[in-house]
């Protein structure tokens, strides 16, 4: 659906996006992620018209932004970031100018404006400025002026900074509703947001992207060691470590924190990218032992994040 | 054209919402009428042309606190980030806020119709140069929305854009009298590049198309830079 080829950008001589390559198909909820900085801004920018590529191309469904920029306008909705409306604007006028803009019309604007405010949990508000409002309400009309017409395509940069935890929960359930039917691409550097909200997630970093995938992919693609936890009843750590220190692909054996009396915890590393729970329940499954607990971990996106984008 | 005339309502609207269009427009009756009635009895004249007169001073300082907010405000605060990623045109948001000015400019004309009226009660008023005085008026005040339109755009800070807008507007209308000592060829190329002339003429009642395109050119060039202007921070 969005098609997006060698997009760069260049402020001057600094280079914010260099080269991105991506496409994003019909329904996803596609996250960019990234150091602030990273270009996650600037790439959203171009993608809805407001800042113009220095070279590469754009095309959502049969449009180019350099052709028929007015066409995919209509298609999308854009959120930027911290929502800068109108102060002196009451919220019922804003977001019928936002609609009469949309070319919505009569009843059928009415009925889109209070259907918004009511997704967005706006009907008590609808006639102070705002001005008044507080920054998890103004994020709220924000996102009412990006659905207003029920757009294909939502672009949200950073929906949710700098609103409380609830008001955090409350936009994201907002998003993930709109989400089931609607193309949405949100940028945030709050990763477990990224990790609860979207189907794919991009990482970029200084104008490039590092990483590209669902969040599964990702902490499994990364390569590298894997880690089991464990659980036993009955055994001391020695007979475990005697247990498995010959079977194939366990580099480490570490004993975790302690658990309840009898129950022992370790923590098994993998050398390779092979699965070791079927070689530890095999081990096991000789011995009289109890295996209470045998699950694997990735690694966390925030670690995955910290080695794709920290400097060196 | 339908675009730019839902951003023209908007701002028309705005204008009247928060107090700066009042304030504006009785400080222009305040001054204009101050010195229309302090000299019509002196020239024993049932005419408007010392009003008229005015306008050329009066409208540098007046207008550009008219257009000051039009794009400083935008880019201040960051919404013309959300007005230009809704499916308008630069052009129809240029040409909306252009309109919304010149309506004010002929809102804030309106009741200075009363002297006409008053000076047409006192003596044989002839309604061609009156006639002549508000087109030449609102033709003015177009020119110098534009301009202001312009100075919008180059900052955004309210304050440098009046004044940028007011010098420019000013330069404008005295352009050929601060220039007097340059030789003749000179100044008559200043002569026509100034504004007052121009609208001397039209406030006469003679309306000459050479005056009218002049003031069509200032208004097509204003808001031109500020296309390319605008264009250029994309």
């Amino acid at each position: 659906m969005i098609h997006v080829e060698k997009l760069t950008k260049y402020y001057g001589e600094l280079c914010a996006v260099d080269g991105i390559d991506l496409d994003i198909r019909k329904g996803e909820i596609t996250g960019l992620l990234g150091p602030n900085g990273a270009g996650k801004t600037t790439t959203m920018r171009m993608l809805t018209g407001y800042l113009e590529p220095s070279s590469g191309s754009i095309s959502i469904e049969d449009f180019s932004t350099a052709d028929n920029m007015l066409a995919i306008k209509k298609l999308m909705g854009y959120l930027p970031e911290s929502a800068p409306l109108y102060h002196n604007m009451l919220v019922y006028d804003y977001l019928d100018y936002v609609a009469r803009i949309r070319g919505l019309q009569g009843k059928i604007k009415e009925e889109r404006i209070r259907s918004m405010a009511g997704l967005c949990g706006l009907s008590g508000i609808m006639h102070k400025p705002i001005g008044e409002l507080s920054k998890g309400l103004r994020q709220r009309v924000g996102l009412a002026h990006a659905m207003i017409d029920d757009p294909e395509i939502l672009v949200l940069d950073e929906p949710t900074s700098g609103l409380d935890p609830n008001q955090i929960v409350e936009i994201r359930d907002i998003i993930r509703s709109i989400g089931k039917d609607k193309t949405i691409i949100l940028s945030t550097h709050i990763l477990s947001e990224a990790e609860a909200t979207c189907d794919r997630i991009v990482i970029i970093d200084r104008g490039r992207i590092v990483a590209d995938g669902s969040t599964e992919m990702l902490k499994m693609g990364a390569g590298g060691e894997r880690t089991v936890h464990v659980t036993i009843k009955g055994p001391s750590f020695t007979q475990v470590q005697e247990l498995l220190a010959g079977r194939s692909g366990i580099a480490r054996i570490e004993e975790d924190a302690a658990g309840s009396p009898g129950e022992l915890r370790l923590r098994c590393s993998s050398s390779g990218t092979s699965d070791l729970r079927e070689e530890i329940y095999r081990a096991i499954h000789g011995t009289d032992w109890i295996l209470l607990e045998l699950h694997q971990e990735g690694k966390s996106l925030e670690k995955i994040f910290r080695e794709l984008t920290q400097e060196g | 054209m339908a675009q730019a005339m839902n951003i023209f309502a908007k701002e028309f609207k705005d204008y009247f919402v928060t107090p700066i269009a009042y304030i504006v427009i009785c400080i222009f009756l305040l001054i204009t009428g101050w010195f229309f009635f302090a000299t019509f009895f002196i020239a024993d004249q049932a005419s408007l042309r010392s009003f008229f007169a005015m306008l050329p001073i009066v409208f540098p300082f007046v207008i550009p606190a008219v257009t000051m907010r039009l794009f400083s405000e935008e880019l201040h605060i960051g919404s013309l980030e959300m007005l230009l990623t809704l499916p308008v045109r630069l052009n129809d948001v240029i040409m909306g806020k252009f309109l919304a000015c010149v309506a004010f400019v002929a809102v804030m004309l309106i009741p200075t119709l009363s002297y006409a009226l008053w000076a047409s009660f006192l003596g044989d008023l002839d309604w061609g140069p009156v006639i002549g005085g508000y087109l030449g008026a609102v033709l003015l005040g177009s020119a110098y929305s534009a301009i202001g339109i312009f100075a919008s755009t180059t900052t955004r800070n309210q304050i440098v854009a009046f004044i940028t807008g007011m010098v420019i507007c000013f330069g404008l209308s005295f352009i050929d009298k601060m220039l007097f000592f340059f030789p003749a060829p000179v100044l008559s190329f200043f002569h026509y590049l100034g504004s007052s002339s121009h609208f001397e003429n039209i406030a006469k009642g003679i309306v000459d198309t050479r005056d009218i395109i002049y003031f069509l050119s200032v208004i097509f060039v204003a808001l031109y830079g500020s296309h390319l202007l605008m264009q250029s921070k994309r």
